[in-house]
């Protein structure tokens, strides 16, 4: 099938990319790198799935993003308010937030069919105002976070830290779900062709909402291990995040037109960033072309994707 | 393209703007004064002047997100342009022409590139506002001549600024054209169905590149008074401004599905808009507070006519 | 011995307005296959929607096996072992074939899907159609006519004591319609309970058992397939005779309006050339799929060819297959749609005056008989007829040397039908030359000068007015 060459071609090409960068600085395929590079791409990871889901059937959540950094600041709070009650309280209280400030995108989207773009281009802004209006503009920093909390995602373990076990195990699910859950099988038809699935028993629009649902669960628990890791929280944390996520899933292989995407292919688009903003700092490019370089790679993966869906009715007959 | 509820909607506005005079000449005595109002239209004339190519181009049933990284980018240019010595017009046409060029490249990905134009947009307002920090990083560009301050400090007669002069003159100009012309009617066929549009032998994509370009050119203009008001440029300049923008388009009338809105709804909007924002920065209330009313707003402007169309 | 396994009595259902349903009643046989016909829009696929679980009736009683049901969506239409063939294409180009077959249904084990089992399934039912695609293949990559073959496979997937067909062979090819056949008459022998929804008698006759007429959502008549003939359908399904529909104009033909020379688009068709004279009406029959609607918007100028040339010294106007997609803007007024093609000529120096819109939509609403309260009247609001009388009318007033209409009959009532056939022949008596896609036969016969006949995207006949019949028309449009 199409899908495995390309996912084939997109891990080729991102081996040529790492030797490249190790050719340059052998110091980068060190262990000890790699599994920094694992965790820094660890989030990025997480919320690409979860977007991937979105995109599936033909949304956009341009509020990943906010909704990440409002459940962090939640969980920050939460953490100064009752410390000592360590990470597994924080996991479950960001995990029901960050659903359900994805069901409300959903539900826009599902019960008064509003356009994806509109309603999460508003939560955007909603959700950011609302992490100031919870902490009243002010951080929350390391010395107001209790031990248990900051020390989850560091916890390391066969050389790897628990968040970036965290990562993989995210992925394994994902990678296995996709393939076999009937619920992601049906995402996949409601995405190809939304008027078919209705009539075929699937609810389109409901399969939009438990996608924005599950990436807005993943955009809370990945709040908490981002201000756990970077030990911070405060308003803007994140900012911008959500094009870093779009990027890897369109570079990825997930069609913006809905119904095509595997789940093998953003974890490697996410490593070709990861792979990329690591670099910049080797070469002696600063991190502010970051920004500029998800630019060019989404622009570049939707042209790419653009020419691959040329739509055409073939009369003649194709031989099996 | 006159329905009935269009014009309800205008007359909500119209009402809506007449109770927010009259609540905040409540709060505050000073607001009502001459030198008051003209301060507060620089809260949305800059926006405004963009929301109106804007609202063509979704009428026309499209999308631009890069609108404020299209500002932000001619702003870093026009600084490298006083950077190098430029004149005030040199650095004018330097703005205009990003802007122009900007809108180009949105319109070829959507026309030639066959992208969708949200996604489009996402890509070029990540690149856009991506090459503003890449050349700019964390400076402030400050240093230009002092006659190009007239855009974004002048005054054309009396308290009518530059700025606002030249919204007004946009307004009508747009106005006319989106509703007495037969390029305007175009538009809102190509909006309601680009299909149909097609097959009755209109250039749908020749409409959606001008419309693109158009939008840029604005964007490109807008970074001008902007940036001749503010004196200084960085690269976080119009952050969140397509927010705002789009909503002032949205809360015109317009709908998000194409074919549908007016001008006058769209100036009635953005005066609204403005007006409540100038107030809000009145009360002290921080800006990252306002966007959740702008979002909010956002929200309530699409679904409640959609809730409405449930039952 | 016939036992019913499936009554419909006196099922409504409106839409809006619009009444699809007034009194329909069915009865389905175990063991039988039963022909269900009408015209279009005399509301056969709402019938279909209804058992399939996808619409609700507004009144009326569904008796499965003698106990009263209520088909509240497919899940229960398959739980009742209803198996549908919709006349709509529903493909996932972005899934497999043997996806596609088993979508909202996949086998699985232990709550996973099973995909060994869904190949292995899909296999067989493909391999009993005689299916010329695997399983495996990307469903995008089939042709159109293989996508209906999949959606066949689909319903034959799994065990179904019912199994409705709607329009089945539309777009199928002869030798795909006899391996359905056989399968149908198989299903029949195993004691299942077949709809079979067509429009051709040639498969009726051949096929049915028993016979049910739609007219107007309302069941007119219903019996043994033998106890009727051909004639008495077609009276029991328009309800008048039918000679009154082609009021043919006789004229003569005048100068070359277009000259088609070894024209090709890849993918779509090939090789295709043809002249076209003033005052001439040359028809173009086809099954579905066959490339004639791709050659009309190229020679509109949608889309451009690959090779091949166009020579025509006339202005060129398409009234589209989809009136309501492409041919007008439904939310638009009448006066609206008239005059987007003709903004050139009404506001040259580009100021729109709607006092000269009006005055435009006026005339056509008068000389084509449009139903309509006035030229600011939205087209959705307008029925199927008078819509397709709008789409002619904005190109009519354009004034253009040739003429192409895709299927402008298709899906509107008779009497629109007849003023639309009038309007054209006159187009034609005035010097215009017509070109008319139609996949009616009575409606080429009865209007054309010439027939071409296209298959596949190639040219394969043509006919002189006289030598054209319905058997030559349909042998040269299916496989030999």
């Amino acid at each position: 099938m199409s899908s495995h060459r390309r996912d084939l071609a997109f891990a080729a090409l991102t081996l040529a990319l790492f030797l490249a960068v190790t050719f340059v600085f052998p110091g980068f395929a060190a262990p000890r790198n790699l599994a920094g590079l694992l965790d820094d791409t660890a989030i990025l990871i997480m919320l690409a799935l979860g977007q991937m889901l979105v995109i599936l059937v033909r949304g956009i959540d341009l509020s990943i993003a906010a909704n990440l950094a409002l459940c962090g600041m939640i969980a920050a709070v939460f953490d100064r308010a009752w410390p000592g009650m360590g990470a597994g309280p924080v996991l479950a209280l960001t995990l029901v937030c960050g659903g359900a400030l994805g069901a409300f995108n959903g539900l826009l989207v599902w019960k008064l069919r509003l356009p994806p773009i509109v309603v999460t281009l508003g939560t955007m802004s909603i959700f950011r105002g609302a992490i100031y209006l919870l902490s009243k503009g002010a951080w929350v920093n390391e010395n107001e976070m209790s031990r248990g909390f900051l020390a989850f995602p560091r916890i390391e373990f066969l050389g790897l830290t628990l968040l970036s076990w965290l990562a993989l195990a995210v992925a394994a699910v994902f990678v296995i779900a996709m393939r076999r859950s009937r619920v992601a099988r049906d995402l996949y038809a409601a995405g190809g062709n939304p008027e078919a699935a209705n009539y075929l028993g699937i609810d389109a629009g409901r399969m939009q909402f438990i996608a924005y649902t599950i990436c807005g669960a993943i955009a809370g628990v990945c709040g908490y291990l981002w201000v756990a890791r970077f030990a911070v929280a405060y308003t803007d944390i994140a900012l911008g995040f959500e094009l870093s996520v779009i990027a890897a899933c369109l570079i990825g292989g997930v069609a913006i037109a809905g119904g095509v995407g595997s789940a093998v292919g953003v974890v490697l688009g996410c490593l070709f960033i990861g792979i990329i903003r690591s670099s910049l700092p080797l070469v002696g490019i600063s991190a502010f072309w970051q920004m500029f370089i998800n630019g060019v790679v989404i622009l570049v993966a939707v042209l790419l994707s653009a020419r691959q869906r040329e739509f055409k009715r073939t009369i003649l007959e194709v031989r099996a | 393209m006159r329905p009935a509820n269009l014009l309800r909607w205008e007359s909500m506005l119209a009402v809506v703007l007449v109770v927010e005079f009259i609540v905040f000449s409540t709060i505050s005595p000073y607001f009502l004064s001459v030198d008051t109002l003209s301060d507060a239209t620089f809260n949305f004339t800059e926006r405004a002047i963009v929301a109106l190519p804007l609202a063509l181009l979704i009428i026309a049933g499209e999308i631009d997100i890069s609108v404020a990284a299209i500002i932000a980018l001619a702003s870093v240019a026009m600084g490298l342009g006083s950077a190098q010595g430029m004149g005030t017009a040199g650095i004018a046409a330097v703005g205009l022409g990003t802007g122009l060029l900007a809108g180009c490249i949105n319109g070829a990905l959507v026309t030639l590139g066959r992208v969708p134009s949200i996604v489009a947009t996402i890509g070029t307002m990540t690149l856009f506002r991506g090459a503003a920090y890449a050349v700019l990083g964390d400076r402030v560009l400050k240093d230009y001549p002092e006659s190009f301050a007239i855009f974004g400090q002048g005054y054309f007669a009396g308290p009518i600024s530059i700025e606002l002069a030249l919204f007004a003159l946009f307004a009508i100009s747009f106005g006319v054209f989106l509703h007495r012309t037969r390029w305007g009617r175009t538009i809102f066929a190509i909006g309601a169905n680009p299909v149909a549009s097609r097959f009755a032998g209109v250039a749908v994509n020749r409409y959606r590149f001008a419309l693109f370009a158009l939008t840029g050119l604005f964007s490109g203009l807008a970074a001008i008074l902007l940036t001749s008001r503010l004196g200084s440029t960085r690269p976080s300049i119009a952050q969140g401004w397509e927010l705002e923008i789009i909503s002032m388009v949205i809360l015109g009338g317009v709908s998000v599905w194409g074919g549908k809105g007016s001008i006058l709804g769209v100036v009635l909007a953005a005066v609204v808009f403005g007006l409540v924002t100038f107030g809000l920065g009145l009360m002290n209330i921080p800006g990252i507070v306002m966007s959740i009313f702008t979002g909010t707003l956002l929200i309530l402007v699409v679904a409640v006519p959609a809730l409405v169309n449930r039952r | 011995m016939e036992h019913l396994l499936l009554t419909l009595t006196d099922i409504r259902k409106s839409f809006g307005g619009v009444r699809a349903l007034e009194r329909a009643s069915l009865d389905l046989a175990r063991g039988a296959v039963t022909a269900l016909i009408g015209e279009n829009g005399a509301g056969k696929s709402t019938l279909v929607k209804i058992l399939s679980g996808i619409y609700q009736p507004d009144g009326g009683e569904i008796r499965f096996d003698g106990a009263a049901v209520r088909i509240a969506d497919p899940q229960a239409a398959r739980a009742l072992g209803i198996g549908v063939v919709h006349q709509e294409c529903l493909a996932f180009d972005n899934l497999s074939v043997a996806e596609n077959l088993f979508v909202n249904c996949q086998p699985a084990r232990r709550g996973l899907v099973n995909w060994g089992a869904m190949r292995a399934q899909a296999t067989a039912v493909l391999r009993d159609l005689d299916a010329d695609f695997d399983a495996d293949l990307p469903a995008g990559r089939l042709s159109i006519a293989q996508k209906h073959v999949m959606q066949i496979a689909r319903a034959l997937a799994h065990e179904s004591r019912v199994l409705i067909f709607d329009e089945p062979t539309a777009s199928l090819s002869q030798r795909e319609c006899v391996e359905l056949f056989r399968i149908v008459r198989k299903l029949r022998d195993a004691g299942c309970a077949l709809l079979f929804i067509s429009h051709k008698f040639e498969e009726i006759f051949a096929l049915a058992d028993r016979y049910a007429v739609f007219r107007d959502g309302v069941s007119v008549s219903a019996g043994n397939v033998s106890d009727v003939t051909g004639d008495a359908l077609i009276r029991l399904m328009v309800g008048r005779p039918v000679d009154q529909l082609f009021p043919k104009i006789e004229t003569t033909a005048g100068a070359e309006l277009l000259r088609v020379e070894r024209l090709s688009r890849a993918g779509e068709f090939e090789d295709i050339s043809f002249a076209l004279r003033g005052g001439e009406i040359l028809g173009i029959y086809g099954l579905v799929g066959a490339g004639r609607t791709e050659l009309a918007q190229v020679l509109f100028g949608i889309n451009a060819a690959d090779s091949g040339n166009i020579t025509s010294k006339a202005d060129i106007a398409l009234v589209p297959e989809d009136r309501q997609t492409q041919g007008s803007i439904l939310p638009f007024s009448i006066a609206a749609n008239i005059a987007l093609p003709n903004l050139a000529t009404l506001a040259p120096r580009g100021w729109c005056r709607s006092h000269d819109e009006a005055k435009l939509a006026r005339h056509w609403i008068e000389r084509l008989a449009i139903k309509a309260q006035g030229p600011a009247q939205p087209v959705h609001n307008l029925s199927g007829g008078n819509q397709q009388k709008v789409v002619i009318a904005k190109w009519l007033a354009r004034r253009p040397g040739v003429l192409i209409l895709d299927e402008p009959t298709k899906g509107i009532d008779v009497a629109a039908k007849a003023a639309v056939h009038a309007v054209t022949s006159e187009f034609a008596r005035d010097g215009g030359g017509v070109l008319m896609i139609s996949s009616d036969l009575p409606e080429i016969l009865g209007m054309s000068d010439r027939v071409l006949v296209m298959r596949r995207g190639c040219l394969r006949g043509e006919f002189i007015r006289g030598q054209a019949t319905s058997e030559n028309l349909l042998r040269a449009a299916s496989d030999a």
